[in-house]
Formats: C-alpha cells, structure tokens, sequence
C-alpha cells in the first residue's frame, strides 16, 4: 500500500511524532510504501538538528534521520510554518527538506492512504 | 533528499478540512486555512468544515486589534469566492463545501446569520457520514 504521513507535532513535548515515527518504521518492515512524511503545525520541530534531548532519552530528531537515511523516505517540512518557528535549511537535520503545502495535497492525492498524526 | 514526482495527473479525491478550534488561542485555525487556501490550486473536491470551537472562527464582528493578531476571518471570503467560482465556473472540475455542526452551533447560541459566509448547517450524525465518505481528512 502507498501511505502518506502527517505529523501535526513537535517531538519530545507530545507523543504524535513517536506514533508516527514507530508507524513509519513498521509499515516500512511490512513492506509497505511509504511516499513521504510531511511535517506541519509544531511538527516542523521534528527537523530541528539543534535538539539536544537528554542522553538517556530517545532523539526523535536522530531517528527520523536514521529512517531516511535506510529506507530514503522523503521527510518534508512545510515551509511557511516551519519559517513561523524559525527553521531554517541551515538548522535541518539531514534527510529533511523544506518545501510547500501543495507537497501535502499532492501527497494526499497520490497515496492510497493518508495517515495524521497529532490532536 | 529521497524526493520523488508522484504522477496525479487526473486524479480527483474528496479532502475534508476540519476546523476544531477556537480562532486565536492556538495556530492551528490559521494553518488549517492556510492548508485550504493552497489546496484550491490542486482542484480537488473538498469540504470545509467547522466544529466545537471551530465555529467562532467564522463568526462576525472579530476585532482583533488588542491582541496584536491578524484577524483571519475576512480571509475566509476567499474561501467562499473559490467555492462559488467552483460552483459556477463549469472549467472548474472541483466541488466545495462549507459545513457547520449544528450542535457546535446551538452550544454556543450561534445561527447562520452570525457567520461571515454562507454554510450548510449539518446534524452531527450527517456530518459523522461526510467525514467517513471522504478520502483524505485534515483537522486543526
């Protein structure tokens, strides 16, 4: 199956970016397609290289890299809210881009299912 | 990184955007409209609905002055004219919507009139079944 993604919150403050994280992975293990992960409303913090959790605590940050680094899954954060929260290319984690809205609607129109993460 | 072109070409799916909450204590009733607003481009079907607090996002009358926030409500008119473009416009391969909770509504003593634009005011239930027949859901 294609799946879309959408994160709707930042990592470490709320637990929609580890479901998402943990679904991503898994769907990926099953064989499934997944086209890409789009960031949005807090969740454009997802990409923010300069988070520095404690050591004894998983770095979300780290682990949405890591997945686009083996699987290639194309991590995209929304450029007018991740602006509005100061990210910026210069602080993007490797394996994210910025790029715009129309990459969630196209992303909605092209997989067979779109799954939303967040309140 | 691992971008890729997906080929929608022709393709036509039923969006649904959901408008949860209360216009100016979170983002999120502002980014739900900016999502809206870059949608129409994609001429995709779409409903456009508002619930709970999500109501008073469209409620007349907003003076946002104090607070020092854009009041956001006036660019729900654009909203509308897309929508009536779409309705008239025979060009225009996409169907609009713009929905209200009739209880979300009657909570809060509000009726159509209050609103900035024209909407279909929906039982819950109906709306319940417009929301499962869509294929992509989006909600702030």
């Amino acid at each position: 199956m294609k799946i879309g993604i959408l994160v709707n919150e930042g990592p470490f403050t709320h637990q929609a970016s580890d479901s998402a994280y943990h679904f991503t992975k898994a769907a990926l293990e099953k064989g499934h397609q997944v086209l890409r992960v789009f960031f949005y409303y807090d969740g454009v913090n997802n990409a923010n290289k300069l988070s520095a959790p404690q050591a004894d605590d998983r770095n979300l940050v780290n682990l949405w890299s890591e997945l686009a680094g083996e699987h290639g899954v194309d991590l995209v954060v929304c450029v007018a809210a991740a602006l509005r929260r100061g990210i910026k290319e210069d602080i993007l984690a490797d394996g994210f881009r910025i790029s715009g809205l129309g990459q969630l609607i196209e992303l909605g129109m092209a997989a067979d299912r779109t799954v939303v993460f967040g309140d | 990184m691992a971008e890729q072109d997906f080929d929608t070409e022709g393709v036509k799916k039923h969006f649904m955007f959901v408008n949860r909450k209360a216009p100016y204590g979170t983002i999120y009733a502002l980014e739900v409209l900016e999502m809206i607003l870059i949608s129409a481009a994609f001429e995709q079907h779409a409903v456009i609905a508002f619930m709970d607090d999500g109501v008073f996002q469209i409620q007349k009358g907003q003076d946002t002055a104090a607070t020092g926030m854009k009041n956001f409500s006036k660019t729900y008119g654009v909203v509308e004219m897309e929508k009536e473009d779409a309705d008239e416009d025979e060009d225009i391969d996409m169907v609009w919507r713009i929905v209200v909770e009739q209880e979300s509504m009657a909570a809060r003593g509000l009726t159509p009139d209050d609103l900035v634009i024209d909407v279909e005011m929906l039982p819950s239930a109906e709306l319940a079944d417009l929301m499962a027949d869509q294929d992509v859901v989006f909600s702030g």
